[in-house]
């Protein structure tokens, strides 16, 4: 009777406290690592140095020449594409350069297209080398994303 | 005897549907939990762009150069400048030759500060050329508008 009794009413329960211990730590370090983290991509320049072989790689095309003025604070004061000045509007160096590109063939690969030489102030901050770099990479129609000038590169530091 | 028993049991709540939630809780962090920022450091903030796109594949032979905002370099957890990075990349270098490859086979990522000079960063590309380098990868953060 007294047998009966114990396996009928009484469940053999496992113990959850350990495990419940466990699982709410892993919660918690879980929760605490979490950092959400924005996604990141590359603007992918080739950029050999250019002072041997410029002179028999550069054909015809000269490269597009850009010039990022800065004030003191490394502020940019003023835009300018091949000595035309477009103030600091990235807009407007966008339409030059879709103006410049529309001639040339677009599309033709990372092989062709005109190049783009950025020639900065050395204090300017790298923020806006980036923006004047996606100005004149392409831009976006909604999703889709248009290219413009492919091949970048850098004048000689202006120290 | 018999009611001491019962008193035990009603003590004991249901605990299935926490557990079930709490794994829940804990399958939705583990899926979101990224382990791949250790490449950041916490001295760059990078400028940001809506024309990247996050890389299909990762580069081959990456070298990750971080330039703070005050232009300094950090390249594996060594801290250069534009001048003494020739060091610093020469070690990377014979890492690559080691496995048979060409310093041009390697990507250098630069993760610079987005207020640091433009001109640092260009010293540090030049340095970088100096070395045979000719793969740069210039990182920023994807933005979203």
């Amino acid at each position: 009777m007294k047998f009966r009794n114990r396996s009928g009413d009484v469940k053999q329960e496992v113990n959850m406290t350990a495990m419940i211990d466990i699982v709410f730590l892993l919660l918690v370090f879980f929760m605490v690592t979490l950092k959400i983290v924005v996604q990141e991509g590359d603007f992918s320049v080739k950029m050999p140095l250019a002072s041997d072989k410029s002179g028999a790689v550069d054909d015809t095309e000269l490269p597009l020449k850009l010039r990022l003025k800065a004030d003191e604070n490394g502020r940019l004061v003023s835009i300018a594409m091949n000595d035309s000045q477009l103030g600091t509007d990235f807009d407007s160096l966008r339409d030059t350069v879709i103006g410049l590109v529309s001639g040339s063939k677009p599309g033709e690969g990372a092989e062709g297209g005109p190049e783009v030489e950025i020639d900065t102030d050395y204090n300017l901050r790298y923020e806006y080398v980036i923006k004047a770099i996606t100005a004149v990479s392409g831009y976006k129609v909604g999703d889709q994303t248009v290219k413009l000038i492919e091949k970048i590169k850098f004048a000689k530091p202006r120290r | 005897m018999r009611i001491e028993r019962k008193k035990l049991e009603a003590s004991e709540g249901d605990m299935t549907p926490m557990i079930d939630m709490v794994f829940q809780l804990i399958a939705f962090f583990m899926v979101l939990i990224n382990f791949s920022e250790s490449e950041a450091n916490n001295r760059v903030v990078l400028p940001s762009s809506q024309l990247v796109k996050p890389p299909e594949a990762p580069l081959e032979f990456p070298i990750i150069l971080h330039i703070a905002q005050d232009g300094e370099v950090i390249l594996g957890g060594d801290t250069y400048t534009a001048e003494t990075l020739k060091v610093g990349l020469s070690r990377e270098l014979s890492v690559i030759k080691a496995e048979k490859k060409n310093p041009g086979d390697a990507n250098v990522i630069i993760r610079a500060h987005k207020d640091a000079a433009a001109g640092d960063v260009q010293e540090v590309i030049r340095a970088a050329q100096e070395q045979k380098l000719e793969k740069f990868a210039l990182r920023v953060n994807e933005d979203q508008r």
